[in-house]
């Protein structure tokens, strides 16, 4: 392992194989990637592996609408001969009274206006026409993006490091970061639990759930906690549901991805564990079988193969932690809560701008850490 | 000549394209199940686990037991999602 690099960048999902890669392609060629398990082995590669436009607040929809951009010219931009199956059949977003309703158009306007996403705000008999076998009673409409869809994280996430490498990055897997060392208030090394020491003048910290155990090192306390979220998958069906369908009133998600299977997923933060727990509970097949079958009464003779759990980095705004922080050389890009997959892409372009020292194309300074000491909070309220 | 034997009936991946993969680098069954999907199918692993395994052990000299074997979660083998209704649904 090299024992200097210009950055170190913590977490080998998503976000950190992004960053590594935007880093190199800038000439700032030293970078060295620590995961402590493999890639994709955390909140990335067990994410329900969606794309979309449909946020609400500004700075999300500026931020999704550039990376599934980004997305659709990934596999080219990278050299990445498997692809990223990616899969653009839309997000419908259901609503089942007036006031969501009127959110949903609100959402729409703004993110129509703002980055021309082409969003639209469905009647029930249009929502028929999409997805047939859905269950409508009690709906009042929905809200609708074709481009939304899916992507396979870990391809993302492999395609990213593999472009990285070429340009000289080095990735170490199974290395975990035990210490980071600070000299006054300014970064200068990291250690791993092999007992390496890696001097460097700019760490990132993308650990995800972990990412406040890494913020203790540099003594700066993040506002992140851990949460199980789970979620199954069935059997390979002919192709049926263009669209990923979800239900804020039921916490519930579904989709059909390009293999054929169904990924079925149920939110139940108030009774989810808080801690780094990833078992399954038997609770959620339950949970899931009535649910889901009640959207769409003809899977009950669908069969489920596999069920699992991952960990949301929550926030208290359910909002990322991004950019500088009081310890100089310390970056964050952590704290997704649950919809960071979709924009590993351009918040890596984004951070690898903010360590050159450059302005970022997007202004990310909302999502500083500073807002838990102002209270300029920006709750997200479109979220699962 | 390249070995068409099948390591993954459900995925049908041959032991040529497990192969190559250890080759690139995927030196674990979490990690060939990621970019492959061996062991992703109605089975769950139970007929490739372990020959990967081997082969990981052969490429890299390590001992069988040294190679992690990957989580079996519920509901184990595929099961209907009517029959975890129970009683709720007559018509199931």
């Amino acid at each position: 392992m090299r024992n200097t690099a210009d950055v170190v960048v913590i977490g080998g999902g998503v976000h950190g194989c992004s960053i590594a890669y935007h880093l190199a392609q800038k000439g700032i060629k030293n970078v060295v990637l620590l995961e402590k398990n493999y890639l994709a082995s955390g909140g990335t590669g067990r994410s329900a592996a969606g794309i979309r436009h449909q946020f609400g607040t500004e700075i999300n929809i500026r931020l999704s609408a550039t990376s599934i951009k980004m997305m659709e010219n990934l596999a080219g931009e990278l050299d990445y001969p498997h692809g990223i199956d990616l899969m653009q059949g839309g997000y419908m977003m259901l609503a089942y009274t007036e006031s969501q309703l009127d959110q949903f158009k609100k959402n729409a306007e703004m993110q129509n206006s703002l980055m021309n996403a082409g969003t639209k705000v469905l009647s029930v008999d249009e929502i028929v026409r999409i997805t047939p076998a859905l269950n409508t009673e009690g709906l009042v409409g929905a809200s609708f993006n074709k481009r939304d869809g899916h992507v396979d994280p870990f391809h993302v996430t492999q395609a990213y490091a593999d472009a990285a490498k070429r340009l000289g990055v080095e990735i170490n897997t199974r290395t975990e970061v035990v210490d980071i060392i600070t000299e006054g208030n300014r970064v200068t090394g990291v250690v791993t639990g092999k007992g390496e020491v890696i001097s460097t003048p700019a760490v990132v910290n993308a650990a995800g759930p972990h990412g406040a155990i890494i913020g203790k090192m540099v003594g700066i306390d993040i506002p992140l906690y851990p949460e199980r979220h789970q979620i199954l998958v069935t059997e390979p069906l002919e192709m049926f549901l263009p669209c990923m369908v979800i239900s804020f009133t039921h916490g519930t998600y579904f989709k059909q991805t390009p293999h054929g299977s169904l990924l079925l997923g149920v939110g139940d933060p108030e009774h989810e564990v808080k801690d780094f727990n990833q078992e399954s509970t038997w609770q959620f097949l339950e949970d899931v079988a009535r649910k889901i079958t009640y959207h769409m009464p003809a899977l009950k003779n669908v069969r489920i193969v596999r069920q699992w759990a991952g960990l949301y980095d929550i926030t208290p705004d359910s909002q990322a932690i991004l950019g500088k922080t009081d310890i100089e050389g310390f970056y964050l890009d952590v704290g997704w809560s649950g919809h960071g997959l979709q924009l590993g892409p351009v918040v890596g372009k984004l951070m690898a701008q903010v360590i050159a020292g450059e302005k970022p194309d997007i202004d990310i300074s909302v999502m500083s850490i500073d807002r838990f000491k102002t209270g300029a909070l920006i709750p997200e309220p479109a979220c699962v | 000549m390249p070995d068409r034997t099948i390591v993954c009936r459900c995925e049908d991946l041959t032991l040529e394209e497990i192969r190559d993969l250890i080759k690139k680098g995927y030196q674990s069954i979490e990690e060939i199940k990621r970019v492959s999907r061996c062991g992703m199918g109605p089975c769950q692993g139970r007929g490739c686990r372990q020959i990967v395994a081997q082969e990981i052990a052969g490429a890299t000299g390590k001992n069988m037991e040294e190679i992690k074997m990957p989580k079996f979660r519920p509901p184990v083998k595929p099961i209907k999602l009517s029959i975890l209704l129970g009683g709720e649904d007559k018509n199931a």
